[in-house]
């Protein structure tokens, strides 16, 4: 069983988390001009990295949305952040 | 040298100690240049190699590889072959794949040990048997054969299951697709590969690929590990590694790489002689020639590309048996592996040509590969060969996820993720 670092409550056992998607992955703005191909870019398109990692995800237990680093072929977690002011949409496709 | 299998064969190399059978493939060295190159040796990719020989005739291919054939989810998953799905796509698809696996020994001369002993998916309230006889109705409907078992038919395939309403997950009855079954997962790919080689294919293992030759906008071949390889058209066939080397052939994909875990259970007598799968302990469940209960479930929930998947979904799966078998409680777990799966949302494969002119996928097929491998080579060639899609892979293009064209067989057939 993995520790996933939440910025709020703490290291908790993995199986409490929901993985949400790449960071960044923006909302395109201005409904009527964004093209077929921005919105697949965002609704589908993911990084998928093999390695270094940056995305957001949902700790369940508190509710809470954040971002966090890590590495996909060992797992290792790098740092996780609470959202701040520069991060602006959470990036999760709801 | 003895080539060919056969009963004749093996009464002619005892008298001779077995010391004239020629090796099921060589391993040569790279050219520099190929008509087409395939990215992969995995079952896709061998099979797209060995239908590109025999049905389209071209002879001047590679496979590179790099690890060793099979290696990968071919050699990692539960071995289940089925068509049960909901959509008429899918159907035709995995419907020419079975059809396909059920002449795949003679074709092949290799016994893949295929054994159709049929699957049943569980279903756990009367509301779940209605979506049952609605699955069972599309799939008669889509020409793939399907029953709906009640409890009786269910206890008559299934004597050990725990069928009592006091059960977590109450059994009800369930959708039952006969020609489902089991085959020999490394004789696939080993089948795939000598039938390529003695077509003239090359198969070239530990050849890892760097970077892509792009010229004048078309994928021209590959820098590799092992020097330059050219191609006049490439196909790209690597599972849940497809993202990491479309990074470098310059685009996306809508694909997230998982870990999908399976383990084995110390060897036993015959007690289980169909696949069984609940979606309500998410786990299913099918017995090996060898006497193993081979046992899978849902993904590690965490996207991965580490090939050893995480303890708490090895619980689920485990608890999910034995709610299911409670006599299998006795059993001792012998190994337990994951290999790392290329998950789209819509839970359908990707085949087409790339954004990247001259580079084709196959790819997204999940947690579903295996089953599906004699159709993905079959299109797969059919793409390299001839530049166009196949009837039954148009709908899988790429391009449906512009034009909002899913198909969704993660919510139609209800796949556990």
């Amino acid at each position: 069983m993995q520790l996933f670092p939440c910025p709020f409550c703490g290291p908790r056992s993995e199986s409490e988390f929901h993985f949400g998607g790449d960071a960044g992955n923006h909302r395109p703005e201005g409904f009527r001009t964004v093209t077929d191909g921005e919105w697949t870019a965002y609704l589908y398109e993911r990084n998928n990295p093999r390695g270094a990692a940056n995305e957001i995800w949902m700790h369940m237990t508190c509710g809470e949305i954040f971002r966090m680093e890590r590495d996909t072929v060992h797992h290792r977690v790098a740092q996780s952040f609470a959202l701040g002011e520069g991060d602006g949409h959470d990036g999760m496709a709801y | 040298m003895t080539r060919h299998y056969s009963v004749f064969s093996l009464f002619k190399e005892g008298l001779r100690g077995q010391k004239g059978w020629q090796q099921a493939w060589r391993s040569p060295q790279p050219k520099p240049r190929y008509d087409i190159l395939i990215i992969g040796g995995g079952g896709h990719g061998l099979a797209t190699a060995y239908y590109l020989a025999k049905t389209h005739n071209i002879r001047n291919i590679a496979i590179i590889e790099k690890g060793w054939l099979g290696g990968g989810n071919t050699g990692r998953n539960t071995t289940v072959v089925r068509s049960n799905y909901f959509f008429p796509e899918s159907t035709a698809l995995y419907e020419m794949a079975l059809k396909l696996y059920e002449g795949l020994g003679r074709d092949l001369n290799y016994n893949i040990m295929l054994s159709q002993r049929g699957i049943i998916t569980l279903a756990h309230s009367e509301a779940e048997m209605e979506m049952a006889a609605r699955t069972v109705n599309a799939m008669q409907i889509n020409g793939t054969d399907a029953e709906l078992f009640g409890i009786d038919d269910v206890r008559r395939v299934l004597p050990l299951l725990n069928v009592s309403p006091q059960a977590r997950y109450p059994v009800f009855g369930g959708v039952w697709q006969g020609r489902a079954g089991t085959a020999r997962h490394d004789a696939v790919a080993w089948g795939y590969a000598r039938a390529a080689d003695r077509l003239g294919v090359d198969i070239i293992q530990s050849c890892e690929v760097e970077d892509f030759l792009i010229e004048g906008g078309r994928c021209r071949g590959v820098r590799t590990s092992r020097g330059e390889i050219r191609a006049e058209r490439t196909g790209m066939v690597v599972a849940g590694h497809s993202s990491h080397l479309a990074t470098k052939a310059g685009f996306r994909l809508p694909i997230t790489s998982y870990a999908l875990q399976a383990c084995v259970s110390e060897p036993i007598k015959p007690v289980l002689d169909t696949v069984v799968l609940s979606p309500g302990t998410g786990t299913y469940a099918s017995q090996s020639d060898k006497g193993e209960m081979v046992v899978g479930g849902a993904l590690d929930r965490v996207p991965s590309y580490g090939q050893r998947g995480n303890l708490p979904v090895l619980e689920e799966v485990v608890s999910g048996l034995l709610e299911m078998f409670p006599s299998f409680r006795q059993l001792r777990l012998m190994r337990q592996w994951a290999g790392i799966v290329d998950v789209t949302p819509d839970s359908s494969p990707i085949l087409g040509e790339s954004p990247l002119p001259g580079l084709f996928l196959n790819c997204g097929w999940g947690t579903g590969g295996f089953k599906a491998i004699p159709a993905g080579g079959t299109l797969l060639a059919h793409l390299l060969a001839t530049g166009k899609h196949h009837d039954v892979s148009r709908p899988f293009d790429l391009d449906r996820f512009s034009r909002g064209r899913l198909i969704d067989e993660a919510a139609g057939s209800g796949i556990a993720h």
